[in-house]
């Protein structure tokens, strides 16, 4: 199977600032390819670059076969684009944003209106379809943009943090249309922000850092890397947490985090609840009061941690402040 | 399909969709209908009650005034659409078509053409039941309204060059306002400007709004043979100064807004 995007040392700077530092990717046709990073990780540049917005400063990339740089307008014709930004026109109905879409890819009048209809079907905005899009939600709007880009049913996908900034209801719904996609074939380049997001779209995740890749591989590969589940504890006191963290140590499956000033700490666990119920009853037997207490699934900065053996920035600004 | 069919078709697709957001969204309709109604019945019964000029009506000497102030201040739409456009990606969205480059600023302008029609022909009519008449021949009539419009349009470009390179449309906003009040008040639209004082007088007689002023005044015919003649040059050649405007403005903006709309979106 060939690969429908390829990238090679993709280099991109802002003045002083490296946005991309030699990305690459390889992603083969029909498969989903999940890019997972921080904010200013080069994910939103990379996906700039390879939907012919911006052109590299350094490297290469094709798309369906096409260069970015040199086959722009005809590359055009191949993909389609759903932004961070839901970019429909407020003024204009559901059905007209989509209708516009059509007659931009060149559908025609008729073939465009009813492709429109079709896809707002099939993204359950039928009883929205004659509404002004000021009126929808953001959910509604997020479907009505990947509706956009779907008009030319084109064979290459690029969507950008598709979910970021919608309530888990809308999140869960969106992951549903986009899973229908790639079953239809279609490849998709997906960035997130969300281990869980990529987990449950992506066939292979690569993860970005400083504009580049720093580590590559299937979900599980990676959460093999990263760990499983955590626990996060906090205690009382700061002679509580020496002691919990003692007694607790034999648990963990990899590095254990201790935060003195919020008394907090976070252990990579195997096992889930059942670890869990075991380790509070190690720390009642120990007589060692606990505060809060509660399993959670690894997050970005977990693998960030562990692939990298620092924070996201972002995270590491925040605990300075 | 080729180049130009291309560019063509989809600057009639973007063309389309400005005029449905314009006639959709209140603010901008009230914009292009309600503020020139307002404009024309206040200062027609405002002004021309207290003002008087030897041989004509102030109403009749002011509403070509009044079309022009019109003109450049629905430019002010352009702008704050583009920019609003640039903000929330829409235009990103454009550039991953296959679709003509340029029919985004073209599309833009023709529907700011489209928009201006419907004000003036909105203000000629308000204007006639308050009685504003058109001493000319119709051909002299009709020119004064294909001038108005083609001013229109270059001015459009100039705006859209303005609105592309300051890109937040709260920006623009104070910026266009503070450029539009001196282009149309430094000018003839309201008052004669050979009786302005110092460099004041210089400077509304060069200004291009009062050569258009000017120009519509004499193809309209709203002059009267009482009226001290204006003695700069562009105002004595009004109408083909006010064409050469046009065009000088085309040149020099088309070009301009074109690269800075290039540069604004591929950041």
């Amino acid at each position: 199977m060939s690969d429908a995007i390829v990238a090679e040392g993709l280099v991109k700077k802002y003045g002083d600032v490296t946005a991309l530092d030699g990305m690459d990717l390889a992603v083969p046709q029909g498969t989903v390819f999940g890019l997972l990073g921080p904010n200013g990780a080069g994910k939103t540049t990379t996906v700039r670059i390879l939907t012919t917005l911006l052109k590299p400063d350094a490297g290469r990339a094709t798309v369906a076969g096409f260069d970015v740089v040199r086959d722009a307008h005809r590359l055009r014709a191949h993909i389609g684009a759903s932004g961070q930004y839901a970019a429909v026109d407020d003024h204009l109905t559901g059905a007209e944003n989509l209708e516009m879409v059509g007659r931009l890819y060149h559908l025609g009048t008729r073939h465009s209106r009813r492709r429109a209809r079709e896809l707002l079907d099939s993204f359950d905005l039928t009883d929205a379809a004659d509404r002004p899009v000021r009126g929808y939600s953001g959910g509604m709007r997020r479907r009505l943009d990947l509706a956009g880009a779907l008009v030319a049913k084109p064979p290459v996908l690029f969507l950008d943090e598709p979910t970021t900034g919608l309530d888990p209801r809308a999140r869960i719904g969106l992951w549903e249309v986009i899973a229908g996609l790639v079953a239809g074939g279609t490849t998709v380049l997906l960035t997130t922000q969300y281990l869980e997001e990529a987990d449950r779209l992506a066939d292979r995740i690569a993860v970005v850092g400083h504009g580049r890749v720093i580590a590559l591989g299937t979900a599980d590969e990676l959460k093999d890397q990263v760990g499983g589940d955590r626990i996060e504890l906090s205690v009382t006191s700061a002679a509580n947490l020496e002691s919990a963290v003692r007694t607790l140590a034999p648990l963990a499956v990899g590095d254990v985090r201790v935060d003195g000033a919020a008394l907090r700490m976070t252990i990579p666990v195997a096992g889930g609840a059942a670890t869990l119920t075991k380790a509070l009853g190690r720390l009642a037997d120990e007589r060692i009061t606990v505060r809060d207490a509660g399993l959670r699934r690894p997050t970005l900065d977990d693998v960030f941690l562990s692939l990298t053996g620092h924070e996201t920035d972002e995270k590491i600004k925040e605990t300075a402040r | 399909m080729n180049t130009l069919r291309l560019a063509v078709a989809d600057g009639v697709t973007i063309t389309k969709r400005n005029a449905l957001k314009i006639r959709r969204a209140p603010d901008l309709l009230g914009g292009v209908v309600m503020l020139p109604i307002v404009f024309v019945l206040l200062f027609t019964y405002v002004f021309g009650s207290m003002i008087s000029l030897p041989g004509m009506s102030y109403g009749e000497y002011l509403l070509p005034g009044i079309f022009v102030m019109t003109i450049v201040s629905s430019a002010q739409i352009t702008g704050y659409t583009l920019t609003q456009d640039l903000q929330k990606g829409v235009f990103d969205r454009f550039r991953t078509l296959p679709m003509s480059p340029s029919a985004v600023l073209t599309g833009q302008t023709f529907s700011d053409v489209i928009m201006n029609l419907t004000s003036i022909v909105t203000m000629a009519l308000v204007g006639l039941l308050v009685g504003w008449r058109i001493h000319s021949s119709p051909f002299e009539a009709a020119l004064g309204f294909v001038m108005l419009l083609l001013f229109a349009y270059a001015f459009s470009w100039v705006t859209a060059t303005v609105a592309l390179a300051l890109r937040t449309p709260e920006v623009f906003n104070n910026i266009a306002t503070i450029m539009s009040f001196p282009l149309i008040f430094l000018s003839n639209a309201f008052v004669d400007s050979t009786r302005l004082p110092g460099a004041l007088k210089p400077i509304a007689e060069w200004n291009p709004v009062s050569t258009l002023v000017q120009a519509a005044r004499d193809l309209f015919g709203n002059t009267s043979p009482a009226l001290p003649l204006p003695g700069a040059w562009p105002l004595r050649h009004a109408v083909p100064v006010s064409l050469l405007w046009s065009v000088l403005l085309l040149v020099v903006f088309v070009p301009l807004a074109t690269r800075l709309y290039t540069r604004a979106v591929s950041r």
